[in-house]
């Protein structure tokens, strides 16, 4: 197959749904479905009937405003979000209005209006066919351009000027740490050995973030076509996605896709007529956030305890049963469709000096707009808060924001300002992460965050190194005593000379950043913690200038 | 642990370990470096003759040019690496990590049968630990007499996991695993059973040979009676290799 | 040349073996199935007890220790059986910042348990979950599968008490 059969394909498949002049879009996503679209979907299948053949429901992915869910749109077939009408908080009960409505005006009563900053000022690449596309249908995505990047790069460029697209792109790891990827896939390219694989890491455990789920619940299709480029750049024949239990609904549609795919033709054996083969198969977490890290990772795929090891050797040289490994994660792999059909020049000319492209951020905690947004990286923090996610609700003040989940930190007001990307957020103490944000107004106790976060570490240590076994369990002891007030001041050495140690000595990345909220609201909110310490101790640092 | 068939690809590489120059072949550790050249690494997870663990942390060098700390005993030599073992902060660190497992269970001394011959103990006084800056947890833990010849004392284990690797890598029953996670860890043979109702333990005694401090011992030894003997692990270890 | 080892028989004739073992045999009997077979046990009958740890061992020809290893160190298996309804709470931050840990300190106050456990009737089991990623409607709680969300104490309660 070349590319010119693949768009006769896609034209087929269009023309298909020609006769469809209005779609009805209901977000079908985890999100909206704990707050009931299915029955919402279900009510406008039933009330639209067989009456309208121009007119079709259909199930789609995220559109990002979650806090407004369920979420449903109208709109001409193939026109973005943007174009469309959007409907929010919708119930059941609404259905034949929405559908009454399909030849007049909008529901103005359940109208949310798309030209809010919300929806303008995100510029979508990852998510570009999120709340479009319906996520189980392999007809929509080849219909809307999909696996044309593949067919491009097994037809037409050498695993060589996949890598070289790649690093052009100046792409870098989505998954927290920021490692460039187009070094990572020529590493592994380059190791010696028959048997290499791909890994996808879906297993997104940092509380408060849900970008990967929305990605896999949304656009499946294009996580797997940027895998199988990334198993063709480096000559790997087998791919594993390790996707957290805790998302069944992303494994149903992965799962759904992976059997499509392979099915057209688009996995397995001898795809798109080359030489080029590839199985994926999809392994189940079990509740461990220490399999987020790429050794525990492996181990866990190997059916051990998720415990990781040393490095080096790396993945790419030792991973998964000895043999070369490429990880990364899911919001990474949905960048390479665009980067190979755009090419790596244009990738490049998005986002700032040394983070390119953009980023999908989840939004949540005190803030109007809950949701997902996508923003070129380098886009001010203020704007992410204030503008896109609608400011605090209620009247309160904004404190601080965290970003990087456990292994993250807290940005106060003051830094506000910044360009969010890799390095910026890097000093002032915190880390991109996988890209949660998680806002908390004037009511939140730094310490009792803090807390919260180092409780979590302790609960999620895998147990194996000692430093991260037991110096989270002691600071989280001296936090809960700080949090209730019965600290001393040798508690606060105590526990600033715990996280140097802790930071310096732990196996992994667990360890490794688990003091990083608590050295970030130090560094940020030392006055909480002094204003905490036991009474009767008291000795604060202003009484005694 | 030198391999016994050597790759012709092998070369030899020179080093600096804290201002001595060494040589070395390219596929030694740090650590087996150290050994051979009697540069004292404290280390609890590692013993020659077993698979790398990594998890003490207490071997951890510094190496010119590297931000981070490296495990000596993970760590493969380079050509022209500059490293350091013994910093005031790798000793700082290594002093806390030590009080951190003091603090973790109940080791008390006075009353174990491995006095005296403890390398938990013996790191304890040249890593200069004279008190324990971290609260103690006092959580109390079982004590598993009912093998006959051997006894778990939980409240001494610092799961170092010596017991569980010689046990699948040396004498091949994998009795003993780790359940748990985190600070829930422990040792265990079988499902969790008493030792002494286990259906694949051989009595062999090698997991009590190699454990660090007085959590595995022999039946009816008293305060500080508990001399462990590990020089058989090199040995089969190599037979191993060979076979 | 490997030895090959004896399959060991169902351990009765309950069709929801025959579910575990056809995830074993997709699985070709290969060791590093243990996580996907435990899944699948879990999920045929509700939590992994001694019988069904020994028999994925024996079949998978893995170590006891091991498969028990393994099965403790997951949070999301189970040794004991379950309440008749499943009350998770999510603790993720967005849950938290709003208010979780007042809804589970309601939970054990009114049903005497602490996360991890089923009330002596067999009626309840509360846990707790790291973020089931309904953040939009924090805090949520999932209730026998279902999801409620933007609760308060009280108002949890009530619903709990509702079930049979």
């Amino acid at each position: 197959m070349n590319l010119d059969d693949l768009e006769d394909l896609a034209a087929q498949y269009r023309a298909a749904s020609a006769d469809v002049r209005q779609e009805v879009r209901v977000c079908l996503a985890a999100s909206c479905q704990s707050s009931g679209a299915q029955p919402v979907f279900d009510a406008l299948v039933a009330e639209l009937g067989e009456q309208r053949p121009d007119c079709k429901v259909k199930g789609v992915g995220c559109m990002g405003l979650c806090s407004a869910g369920p979420l449903v749109s109208v709109a001409a077939p193939q026109s973005g979000l943007e174009e469309s009408t959007l409907y929010r908080d919708v119930a059941p009960e609404d259905a034949g209005e929405i559908i009454a409505s399909l030849d007049g005006a909008p529901v103005a009563r359940l109208h949310c209006p798309t030209d809010q900053p919300f929806f303008t000022r995100q510029h979508k690449i990852v998510l570009e066919n999120a709340g479009i596309i319906d996520p189980d249908s392999f007809r929509g995505y080849v219909a809307q351009g999909g696996y044309a990047a593949l067919v491009r790069a097994l037809s037409e460029m050498t695993p060589a000027d996949v890598l070289r697209e790649v690093t052009e792109s100046g792409l870098r790891g989505r998954g927290g740490g920021g490692y460039p990827t187009g070094l990572k896939w020529s590493t592994v390219a380059k190791m010696p050995g028959e048997r290499k694989y791909v890994i996808c890491n879906a297993d997104e455990g940092d509380p408060g973030a849900f970008m990967d789920r929305a990605i896999l619940e949304s656009d499946p299709h294009r996580v797997l076509e940027g895998m199988a480029i990334a198993a063709y750049a480096i000559g790997a024949s087998k791919a594993y996605v390790y996707v957290r239990a805790e998302y069944p609904l992303a494994v149903e549609r992965f799962q759904t896709a992976i059997r499509k795919a392979k099915r057209s033709g688009f996995l397995g054996n001898k795809i798109a007529d080359t030489q080029f083969s590839l199985e994926v198969e999809i392994r189940l977490g079990a509740g461990a956030f220490v399999c987020g890290e790429e050794t525990a990772l492996m181990a866990s795929i190997e059916g051990l305890r998720g415990q990781p090891r040393p490095r080096p050797p790396y993945p790419a040289e030792s991973g998964l049963w000895g043999c070369p490994t490429l990880i990364n994660n899911v919001e990474t792999f949905a960048n390479i469709v665009p980067i190979i059909r755009e090419g790596g020049d244009w990738f490049a000319t998005i986002g700032t000096e040394r983070s390119k492209g953009t980023k999908v951020f989840a939004l949540a905690g005190t803030i109007t707009n809950t949701g997902l947004i996508e923003v070129p990286m380098g886009t001010a923090l203020r704007d992410i808060i204030e503008v896109i996610g609608g400011g605090i609700p209620g009247g309160k003040a904004f404190k601080a924001v965290q970003t990087g989940g456990p292994s993250g930190g807290c940005i106060p007001a003051a830094h506000l300002d910044i360009a969010v990307d890799y390095d910026s957020l890097k000093t002032l103490g915190t880390m991109m992460g996988s890209g949660g944000m998680i806002v908390m107004d004037e009511t939140s106790s730094m310490v009792d965050v803090a807390r919260y976060f180092m409780e979590f570490c302790m609960t999620e240590s895998c147990g194996k190194c000692i430093p991260c076994r037991t110096g989270t369990q002691q600071m989280h002891a001296i936090l809960d005593r700080l949090a209730k007030g019965q600290g001393s001041r040798a508690d606060l050495a105590l526990l600033e000379e715990l996280c140097e140690v802790v930071q310096a000595t732990s196996l992994c990345g667990l360890g490794q950043t688990a003091p990083n909220p608590v050295l970030s609201t130090m560094r940020y909110f030392r006055d909480e913690y002094e204003a905490k310490l036991g009474a009767d101790r008291q000795v604060s640092l202003t009484d005694s200038q | 642990m030198p391999p016994p068939v050597t790759s012709v690809n092998v070369r030899a590489v020179t080093l600096n370990i804290d201002g001595r120059d060494l040589s070395a072949r390219e596929d030694e550790t740090i650590i087996e470096v150290c050994r051979e050249n009697k540069i004292p690494i404290p280390s609890l997870c590692y013993l020659e003759g077993l698979s790398i663990w990594g998890a003490c942390r207490l071997c951890l060098v510094e190496i010119a040019g590297q931000g981070r700390l490296f495990a000596a005993c993970s760590t493969r030599v380079a050509d022209g690496m500059q490293i350091q073992t013994n910093t005031e902060r790798l000793r700082r660190y290594r002093r806390t990590i030590v009080e951190l497992l003091f603090a973790e269970r109940n080791h008390v001394c006075s009353v174990c049968v491995s006095n005296g011959h403890c390398e938990l103990q013996y790191l304890a006084q040249t890593c200069g630990v004279d008190h324990v800056r971290v609260p103690y947890r006092q959580v109390s833990y079982p004590v598993d007499s009912t093998h006959e010849m051997f006894r778990l004392d939980h409240d001494r284990c610092i799961l170092c996991t010596r017991c569980v690797r010689v046990c699948d890598e040396i004498e091949g029953a994998h009795t003993w695993d780790v359940m748990g996670r985190g600070s829930d860890c422990r040792v265990i043979t079988d499902m969790a059973q008493p030792w002494g109702e286990s259906e694949t333990c051989t009595s062999c005694g090698k997991c009590v040979q190699v454990c660090p401090t007085g959590a595995l011992v022999k039946q009816g030894t008293s305060v500080g009676e508990m001399v462990k003997d590990q020089h058989f692990l090199p040995i089969l270890a190599r037979r191993r290799h060979l076979t | 040349m490997s030895l090959q080892h004896a399959k060991p028989p169902l351990p009765s004739d309950d069709k929801r073996w025959k579910l575990v073992n056809a995830t074993m045999r997709r699985n070709g009997y290969a060791g590093h199935a243990l996580i996907e077979t435990l899944h699948s046990v879990q999920d045929a009958f509700g939590f992994l007890d001694e019988g069904s740890l020994r028999f994925v061992a024996a079949s998978l020809d893995l170590p006891l220790s091991k498969v028990y290893g393994v099965a403790t160190f997951y949070h999301l298996f189970t040794l004991k059986p379950k309440g008749r309804h499943a009350c998770v709470v999510c603790t993720g931050t967005a849950c938290y910042i709003k208010g979780a840990g007042a809804l589970v300190e309601r939970l054990r106050e009114r049903y005497d348990i602490q996360p991890g456990e089923t009330t002596a009737d067999g009626r309840l089991s509360l846990l707790t979950a790291r973020c089931v990623g309904a953040c939009g409607l924090a805090p949520a709680v999932v209730v026998d599968g279902n999801v409620l969300g933007k609760l308060d104490a009280p108002s949890l309660v009530e619903q709990l008490e509702e079930l049979s």
